[in-house]
């Protein structure tokens, strides 16, 4: 009796760590970002209840919508192509017809344990325009140097960043879902005449839905708060990348330049929650092809 | 779907010998045109690491002298080293032993407390357990640098702002590593040892650390080496939680390197720009290194979180 007693009260005592800094640390940030939000700090009568007039000022911020509308346009189509890009390299890994795949696989995963910021910066070098290596090849040859770094080049080039980074890292997802699939469906398929191409598509694809849902959620996530790269690259080419250039670099510059801290908790709610819907949404069409 | 079961199956696929001789012989035949390609996709990913290594070999001017993907004809490697070590009273090693400090701390912290919430809620039935646990899973979703600011705030008024305390205890609350040891545990500590070792006598804390924490090895090692990674590599939290430099990690550093070198005209008369590029060739050699050697243990968590949804 005792022992079935104990054996009730442990469960709770083994979660219970993790829920306490959870809730320290995930739960209560979020709920002061939220009670912040409700006030404004005045040059007349300090800290004032306005209930959500931060949140009708934010909806209607010019700089704010441009950061979520530049970081969404990124995520359309950076997305895509990072994960096709991932798809396609670990199906072909996964194809047994490569010749140094484990070369490859690790090769194409180390940027993944590239620091963002090294990443960046790397990239940022390699764009410029005194001594990064594209611009001194047009150089040699008498062409006109690409300007990665002007503002209709500036959207690509993070994307190329961001894709870089994270190709590896994707793939790796995949690949390891594919390895998981069983032996017998590829021999059941092939004994029903099916080729390369038409496994890949009706046995490997359909297989790999809970990995490429979990990437793309990850993707999500990922762009929509965009900041490290912008951010460094904003020191070499300040004249293209402003302060509200993504919606994360807004928050971050309302909060440490601006001072406006009641907004800036506004921004980064009003952010959190763009993420999550965008992510739920994500969810529920994934979830709905599922059962036509 | 426990994470050995993918080495499992992948292990004879992996090996040549097959039932039949057709299939073998089939199986043999590599395509010299998709090895190519990825050879050239690959050579994308190893450029920018090329032209890092080239880069750390020269000086300030040569960077700008000579052809970016190609050594100067007086590489100083190890001058470069040793400058970007003793520049500002050697505080790259500040950095470097900080980033080590918050990692490693924030890796082992966050893998234990993930272990051992996903064995409580894998094996344990009790009041609320599933509105805590879908509680933790929604919050996967919310962005940490959305919790960023609000965090910094919260900090400010605890005067925990300006230690290390304010990147390691952020670092500790990993939902997702919860989430993917609650699955590992479900398959991997067989519910039928419990039981035994319970009518042996042994208590619940002595049940897992002797015997389930062992069986969760494999899972607690992918989410300590995820959190390694995602804390070494932390550059919005620090630049928000830190102002002393002495304080700063390796990310955060080489950031104020580099405005620095840009600051100082851009020019080749700034010698920061070498130390930049060198400092960033010696802040991912660990991590790079790591990750090769502990290969096996990434690939096998991964494919827990991908296939179990």
């Amino acid at each position: 009796m005792t022992a079935v007693r104990r054996r009730r009260a442990a469960g709770p005592l083994f979660v219970a760590p993790f829920l306490a800094l959870f809730l320290l640390l995930f739960l209560a940030p979020l709920g002061y970002a939220a009670y912040l939000s409700l006030f404004q700090n005045r040059l007349i009568g300090g800290n004032v209840f306005v209930g959500l007039d931060n949140y009708t000022q934010a909806l209607r911020d010019p700089q704010l919508l441009h950061g979520v509308g530049r970081v969404a346009l990124f995520f359309v189509i950076q997305v895509p192509l990072m994960l096709l890009l991932a798809l396609l390299f670990a199906l072909a890994l996964d194809s047994g017809l490569l010749r140094l795949a484990r070369v490859i696989r690790l090769g194409i995963f180390v940027p993944y344990a590239v620091p963002s910021v090294v990443a960046a910066l790397m990239w940022g070098y390699l764009y410029g325009p005194d001594f990064g290596p594209f611009a001194q090849l047009s150089r040699d040859l008498g062409l006109p140097a690409p300007d990665f770094l002007s503002d209709g080049w500036m959207l690509g080039s993070l994307a190329n960043i961001v894709t870089w980074e994270f190709v590896g890292y994707n793939m790796i997802i995949l690949y390891a879902a594919l390895r998981t699939i069983p032996q017998e469906l590829y021999e059941a398929a092939a004994m029903d005449g099916a080729g390369a191409w038409r496994i890949a598509w009706s046995v490997k694809l359909p297989a790999l839905r809970p990995a490429l849902l979990l990437t793309l959620l990850f993707s999500v996530i990922g762009s929509f708060q965009l900041f490290n790269e912008p951010n460094l690259l904003m020191k070499i080419a300040p004249d293209v990348i402003s302060s509200s250039y993504t919606a994360n670099l807004y928050a971050y510059s309302l909060a440490f330049t601006g001072q406006q801290v009641n907004y800036a908790a506004t921004v980064s709610f009003l952010l959190g929650l763009v993420i999550v819907i965008a992510s739920y949404a994500v969810l529920l069409t994934a979830n709905r092809r599922r059962t036509p | 779907m426990t994470t050995t079961t993918p080495t499992a199956t992948a292990a004879p696929k992996a090996a040549a010998p097959e039932p039949t001789p057709r299939r073998a012989r089939r199986r043999s035949r590599r395509s010299t045109p998709l090895t190519i390609a990825m050879l050239a996709a690959l050579a994308y990913f190893l450029l920018p690491l090329f032209w890092l290594l080239i880069a750390s070999t020269k000086s300030t001017q040569d960077l700008f002298n000579s052809f970016g993907l190609w050594f100067s004809h007086a590489p100083q490697l190890l001058t470069n080293i040793k400058e970007t070590f003793t520049q500002d009273d050697g505080v790259f090693v500040h950095w470097l032993l900080n980033t080590v400090l918050y990692a490693v701390v924030s890796a082992v912290g966050a893998a234990l407390l993930a272990a051992a919430g996903g064995y409580g809620f894998a094996k344990f039935r009790f009041r609320g357990d599933r509105f805590a646990f879908n509680l933790v899973l929604g919050a996967v979703m919310v962005p940490t640098t959305a919790l960023a600011i609000p965090t910094y705030l919260l900090f400010a008024k605890a005067g925990l702002v300006n230690t290390p305390w304010a990147i390691i205890l952020p670092s500790l609350v990993n939902p997702f590593g919860l989430y993917l040891m609650r699955i590992y545990a479900a398959d991997a500590v067989p519910d039928s040892l419990l039981e035994a070792a319970r009518i042996d006598g042994a208590g619940e804390a002595r049940i897992f650390f002797r015997i389930a924490l062992r069986l969760l090895g494999p899972g607690l090692v992918t989410v300590l080496l995820f959190t390694l990674v995602a804390t070494w590599n932390n550059y919005f939290l620090p630049l928000i939680m830190l102002n002393d430099p002495d304080l700063y990690p390796i990310t955060v550093g080489l950031a104020s390197w580099a405005a620095q070198a840009q600051n100082g005209g851009a020019g080749a008369s700034s010698d920061m720009l070498a130390l930049v590029v060198t400092g960033s060739l010696l802040s991912i050699v660990p991590l790079v290194v790591a990750f090769l050697m502990l290969q096996r243990y990434w690939q096998s968590g991964l494919a827990a979180g991908g296939v179990k949804q």
